[in-house]
């Protein structure tokens, strides 16, 4: 039985996450994106790879996406309307909610900004949300009769999962893009102790090990206050969901604490309305968000307003939110084409920004002129912030969380190369455990778990229960209860193997048992020297002396250990006596079973030698 | 496993009650509280006009059933703080020998308190989220309302309820004394006074909310998930996985629900034990004309299969729930056309949702500005609440949600002030926002809690004014304290519950290998014809016994150790393979593990077999031991009895022995240790063995 993980995306890069686990037979698809920094044909995850023919229902059993940001759902519509795949494809409430959006969001923005052909429509997104199948956090789907899938809370992004998916006794996890700390609005991401043969795990920040939140947002709101108070304008280039909420949880209250009066906009009716998504999906959001909620919904943003194209050029301070993220395109791009000249205003950009966007230019190096994608050049004199948290977990918490599911095999996907090389070195070598860190095309193969299936019969179950006391008396009493199963498998060839007791083989083969035990009447002392009880205490003693660890049981002229049975001979003349003994004297018949050969012939020596 | 079916309930307001055995652990299906009881209690009077009373009321139903008593009179009621109903053989249990608890709708948390304040209480409970919070919720609206007895008749300060004292006497009414002591006359002990807040929180405390289809394990060994049942918003099914099997419980259902997510199939499909818990049928009086006709399941193909699940789905009866709902709305319209106020109480979460959803919207469309109130202390909570939980609503109200629409309506018409919510009815904005006619929902059905007792009493005389009830209420004593009305009175039943004919065709559906039936329900229903199915009755308050389905139980050997184990081949028998195994039986999510134990390595040196079977000729084992260098010779010795069945051989060479073999077994008889293991490993030679 084994595991084929095919990297059709995010293999030694950040974007068009895709990843196609086989598991069994069963061929899963994990997230479909695209990716942000192309614009030929390398944007999408290069399908072919999984079926040269094209029958992607045949090749896949269902796809899975883990929440709704483009790098992760962007080739969605173009796989399902374009490609042709019919089959089932689950995601969470939120992710199935705000999919749409970023889709339309995304399509727009690429269609009016370079004028490009479209590479799915309005209808596309449409059609391929209908094929969705939303899911619950630990909703347990069986997708077919072998392979069953379970979302936990990854916190990432709101509706973002980590994905459990088990074919037999095999069992992954691909974590999608995750945080292990709680943030304002989001909780931390949260798992459960599994058996796993293989963790699939983003690896953004592989080498950074952030420290607390705290002095990153108070720097955040110290950037944004002085900016504003200076009279400019603050620009935050974001994506309408996730970071938006966020900070924007954070400016509204800092606002009402400092009692600033200065405008918040929200660019695009997109983020309102994203906000009113937030408001019904409660449930996926942090529980300091849900415990409040009842009284006073969060989302509800006392000091926010809409925004107006209008005001990109009207006089005052104000700040603003502005669509898309990374000043890839679109209308954050605009806005800061007019306020990126003058030296009151504020850019902070929030999260990670994809190579090739304006916002990785801005963020690496210090660039006094900007070339925008059309050819023109924009001077750049205002204030650049990088807002330093990001919703993506840390170096540390990918080893957090690694050690605490301690799969057999890791893979790292979602990250940059070098860093991933790094913290590939620490698991192998810290966590013991196998990492891999595959390019896009790659395939890595690893042996799965298996478990042979028998029934039991219910004399072993019981058997394995009943206690097994071990006293050792040292210096003090202990007393241990180590419960082995011991029993017997029976395989017939085309009948289902059977555990059995080891007194019910003969009964399971139809056959009669034979016992075969050991017999020597063993002389003890001479003629009529002592009372016969006196005698076994007596030998009872030099055996406990002698064999430790043993009970014996004592009884008129008998005494037993295990199964070896002694007994005061009565007779003349016993069969089991050696022919030199004479008959005079006493005699201990002995009888005992194999399995307890060795300790019958101690027991014989230390009657011997008390002779 | 056991099942005792502790009370059959009495519709939506009080759900059955079980107490299931199974592996050894004590599962309680449901706690509920028989709301309905405490009618027997008098509301907290508001104004003097108690006196007023009519005795020329033609139409009470409690007169034409009992002829030779006296008329029930509103005094007759009694006038004490009341108790509460709870399920009376629960009380015969030992609450702390109870394992889990498993709840199924928000119905059957409401008991719940009372079982966790005992502080032997150790189960684990299971609900899910969405029952935990509409539960919890009710509980303390249940709370907030009594409160106003406790106002009226001030502490109590003996443990002992003084209302009971009298109710023995002669001159009780025997409806009165049938509700208290019960049909057997030994009801008593189940009354309870109302748990606190305090009671609650710690309760809830104790809770373990899952998720939709959520799987969670019980001490390793019960693997539980809850599916929707379609009853109401949060209400489940339960499957319970564990090494002996599947098991089903299947509580009062909707299969098309316009609210709640409906009743979901496929997890249920093919279970060794079905429970079939739904006793709604027997509030209903409708028959089955001709038992059932047993769907024809000779071919059991996939399409067949979908055919009979679509034919559960049909639109049907959900079609006619929505009339219902559509001519309560226009009867409340009517009567606010000619003036005239209406008071709903009923607690069905989803009815309510969608009775808000539908008057509001027909009143929009109308020209009528007649304002909607709803008037209970949790109210806002629960209205906010149920637009944030997609996964337990209707596929309608999941796309609303998705397309970025409310999934209930009523959001908008309270932002639009056309829905005002009050926590109480002296709530200080209310008075200011009051205006009759209006149309107001209200607690409590029983009539006897909360803002509808005061609604009641200020309305009852208009006949213009119109008071929409649950079904089984006016039979009883409910509206007794408030006669004479000249309210006009609508008496809904709404379903809450499977239809029985379909009963059948349900079955043929899911497939269950044992389907456990109330006796009362197979009474009504003729089962007989379905082949498939094993059935068995179960009756209240009695235990019954199902035997074992799957024979033996599944263990899953780690590849690990099964790659340890040494072989034997048996002789004669090539198909047969045998092996010892040593190991650690572990219990993991209902399955059964066999892995490496401690002792592995020790156990592997003594690979000697340890049980033999067939039987050893004397001959061929002195040719053995020839030729291990041993010498004997065979004697013939005839048993005692004359059968010659017990040979002896005497070894001579290189030491003396005796070999003894028999049918039974081989002796072995020498005191030489050498000479023994030799012998032993030639017969072992001879025998199979392990």
């Amino acid at each position: 039985m084994a595991i084929d993980c095919l990297i059709l995306g995010a293999g030694q890069e950040i974007g068009k996450s895709c990843v196609v686990v086989t598991i069994n037979g069963k061929k899963i698809m994990f997230d479909c994106g695209m990716h942000m920094g192309c614009d030929d044909h390398n944007r999408y995850p290069d399908f072919s790879l999984l079926s040269k023919t094209g029958d992607f229902d045949k090749e896949l059993s269902c796809i899975i996406i883990t929440h709704f940001h483009m790098d992760h759902v962007g080739a969605l519509p173009y796989f399902t309307e374009v490609c042709g795949y019919n089959g089932p494809i689950y995601m969470s409430y939120p992710t199935k909610a705000l999919s749409p959006l970023m889709l339309e969001d995304y399509r727009r923005v690429m269609v009016d900004r370079r004028g490009e052909e479209e590479l799915f429509t309005t209808t596309h997104i449409a059609n391929c949300m209908k094929k969705v199948i939303a899911l619950d956090l630990k909703q347990t789907i069986q997708v077919d009769q072998d392979l069953q899938i379970r979302g936990y809370y990854a916190g990432h992004v709101i509706g973002a999962v980590m994905v459990y998916a088990k074919v037999g006794d095999a069992a992954i996890v691909y974590t999608g893009d995750y945080n292990m700390t709680t943030d304002r609005h989001l909780g931390a991401a949260k798992i459960e102790r599994l058996q796993l043969d293989l963790l699939i795990s983003e690896s953004t920040y592989a080498t950074t090990i952030r420290g607390s939140k705290y002095p990153r947002e108070r720097e955040f709101l110290q950037a944004v206050h002085k900016c504003v108070a200076g009279g400019g304008k603050a620009l935050i280039p974001s994506f309408a969901l996730g970071r938006a909420q966020e900070l924007c949880m954070l400016l509204d209250d800092y606002w009402e604490r400092m009692n600033i009066k200065v405008p918040i906009y929200f660019s695009s009716g997109l983020t309102i309305q994203a906000n009113m998504y937030y408001k019904m999906l409660i449930s996926w959001t942090s529980q300091n968000v849900k415990e409040k909620h009842a009284t006073h919904n969060p989302f509800d943003f006392k000091n926010v307003k809409d925004f107006d194209r209008s005001l990109i050029h009207a006089p005052g301070p104000c700040v603003l939110f502005a669509t898309p993220g990374m000043l890839c395109a679109g209308f954050s791009l605009e806005v800061f084409k007019h306020w990126a000249p003058s030296p009151l205003n504020l850019v902070a950009l929030p999260g990670y920004s994809v190579a090739g966007t304006v916002g990785h230019k801005l963020m690496s190096g210090k660039p006094t002129t900007v070339d925008l994608y059309n050819g023109t050049k924009v001077d750049v004199r205002c204030k650049i912030h990088q807002v330093a948290f990001s919703p993506h977990t840390d170096a540390k918490g990918i080893m957090d969380l690694t050690k605490f599911l301690s799969p057999k095999n890791v893979v790292l996907v979602h990250g940059e190369k070098p860093s991933m090389m790094s913290l590939k070195d620490k698991i192998t070598s810290e966590l013991n455990i196998p990492c891999f860190v595959p390019a896009n095309g790659e395939t890595v193969s690893f042996t799965s778990t298996t478990f042979i299936k028998a029934t039991a019969s219910d004399t072993f179950l019981k058997s394995c229960s009943s206690p097994n006391f071990k006293f050792s008396n040292s210096t003090q009493l202990h007393v241990t209860d180590q419960r082995t199963a011991d029993g017997v498998l029976v395989v017939e060839k085309n009948k289902k193997s059977k555990i059995v007791h080891q007194d019910e083989v003969s009964e399971v083969l139809n056959e009669k048992n034979h016992e075969v035990s050991l017999a020597y009447c063993c002389p003890v002392k001479g003629k009529g020297e002592s009372e016969d009880v006196d005698l076994i205490k007596e030998l009872s003693e030099k055996i406990t002396e002698t064999v430790s660890g043993t009970q014996i049981h004592e009884s008129g002229n008998c005494l037993q250990v295990g199964s070896f049975k002694g007994t005061l001979c009565l007779k003349d003349k016993c069969v089991h006596r050696s022919e030199i003994s004479s008959s005079e004297g006493v005699f201990l018949c002995c009888n005992w079973s194999v399995a307890d050969l060795e300790l019958g012939w101690k027991i014989i020596n230390v009657i011997k030698q008390n002779l | 496993m056991k099942l005792t079916c502790l009370s059959k309930g009495d519709g939506f307001q009080y759900p059955p009650c079980h107490i299931l055995n199974l592996c050894g652990f004590r599962i309680l299906i449901d706690c509920p509280l028989d709301l309905l009881a405490i009618t027997i209690f008098s509301p907290v009077p508001c104004d003097v006009e108690a006196s007023e009373y009519s005795s020329l009321d033609a139409q009470n139903p409690v007169q034409k059933k009992q002829k030779l008593e006296r008329e029930m009179t509103p005094a007759d009621l009694v006038c004490a703080e009341p108790w509460y109903k709870t399920v009376k053989a629960l009380h015969l249990w030992e609450v702390s020998l109870i394992d889990v608890v498993l709840i199924s709708n928000p119905m059957g948390v409401l008991g719940l308190p009372f079982l966790t304040q005992n502080p032997g209480f150790c189960a684990k409970i299971y609900m899910t989220e969405a029952t935990a919070k509409i539960g919890q919720l009710m509980m303390e609206d249940l709370v907030s309302m009594h409160m106003e007895f406790r106002g009226f008749y001030g502490p109590e300060d003996s443990s002992f309820p003084g209302w009971m004292k009298n109710l023995d006497r002669e001159e009780v009414p025997a409806l009165l004394k049938k509700v208290v002591f019960g049909e057997s006359g030994d009801d008593l002990g189940s009354w309870m006074r109302l748990y606190s807040l305090d009671d609650i929180k710690s309760c809830m405390k104790k809770v373990q909310a899952v998720n939709y289809a959520e799987e969670v394990c019980y001490n390793g060994t019960l693997v539980m998930k809850a599916l929707s049942s379609g009853l109401d918003i949060g209400a489940c099914n339960w499957l319970i996985n564990g090494p002996h099997g599947s098991l089903s419980y299947v509580s009062d259902s909707i299969f098309v629900s316009h609210h709640a997510k409906s009743f979901d199939f496929h997890g249920l499909k093919g279970n060794d034990v079905m429970i079939y818990s739904d006793f709604s049928c027997l509030q209903s009086t409708e028959l089955t004309e001709n038992g059932c006709n047993s769907p024809d399941t000779a071919t059991n193909s996939e399409k067949k299969d979908e055919n009979l699940a679509a034919s559960l789905l049909d639109t049907e009866e959900s079609l006619e729930e929505l009339e219902k709902l559509a001519f309560v709305c226009s009867c409340a319209a009517e009567s606010a056309d000619a003036g005239g106020s209406t008071l709903i109480t009923i607690t069905q979460i989803g009815i309510v949702l969608q009775l808000l959803e539908l008057m509001s919207n027909s009143l929009e469309s109308s020209s009528l500005k007649v304002p909607i109130f709803v008037i209970s202390s949790v109210a806002e909570e629960l209205l906010a609440y149920t637009n944030t939980i997609p996964e337990w609503l209707c596929k309608q109200r999941q796309e609303k949600l998705i397309s970025g629409e409310p999934s209930f309506g009523h959001l908008k018409f309270i932002k639009d002030k056309k829905i005002h919510l009050f926590p109480a009815i002296h709530s200080p904005n209310l008075i200011t926002s009051w205006q009759e006619p209006c149309i107001v929902f209200a607690p409590h059905s029983s009539l006897r809690l909360g803002p509808s007792v005061q609604l009641l009493q200020r309305w009852r005389g208009d006949p213009k004014s119109l008071l929409v009830l649950e079904d089984g209420l006016s039979s009883g004593l409910g509206l007794l304290p408030f006669r004479p009305i000249a309210m006009k009175i609508l008496q809904c039943s709404f379903l809450s519950g499977i239809r029985l004919q379909k009963l059948p065709t349900l079955l043929s559906v899911l497939q269950p290998k044992r389907v456990l039936v109330p006796d009362v329900v197979n009474q009504r229903i003729n089962l007989t014809e379905i082949k498939t199915n094993s059935i068995l009755k179960y009756s209240e308050n009695k235990t019954l016994r199902v035997p074992r389905i799957t024979a033996n139980p599944d263990v899953e050997i780690m590849a690990e150790l099964a790659s340890k184990l040494s072989w034997r081949k048996l002789r004669q028998r090539e198909n047969f393979g045998i092996a010892r195994l040593k190991g650690e039986l572990l219990m993991k999510d209902g399955k059964y593990r066999l892995v490496s134990g401690l002792e592995q390595e020790e156990s592997s040196g003594k690979a000697r077999p340890l049980r033999h079977w067939g039987s050893v000729a004397p001959e061929t084992l002195v040719d053995a031991l020839l030729k291990m260098g041993i010498t004997g010779s065979v004697e013939h010795s005839t048993g005692e009895d004359g059968s010659e069945d017990n040979r002896i051989i005497h070894v001579t060479n290189p030491s003396s022995g005796l070999i003894e073999t028999s049918e039974m077994g081989t002796t072995i008889i020498t005191d030489d240790e050498n000479i023994a293991s030799q012998i032993f490993q030639a017969i072992d030679g001879i025998l199979d063995g392990i």
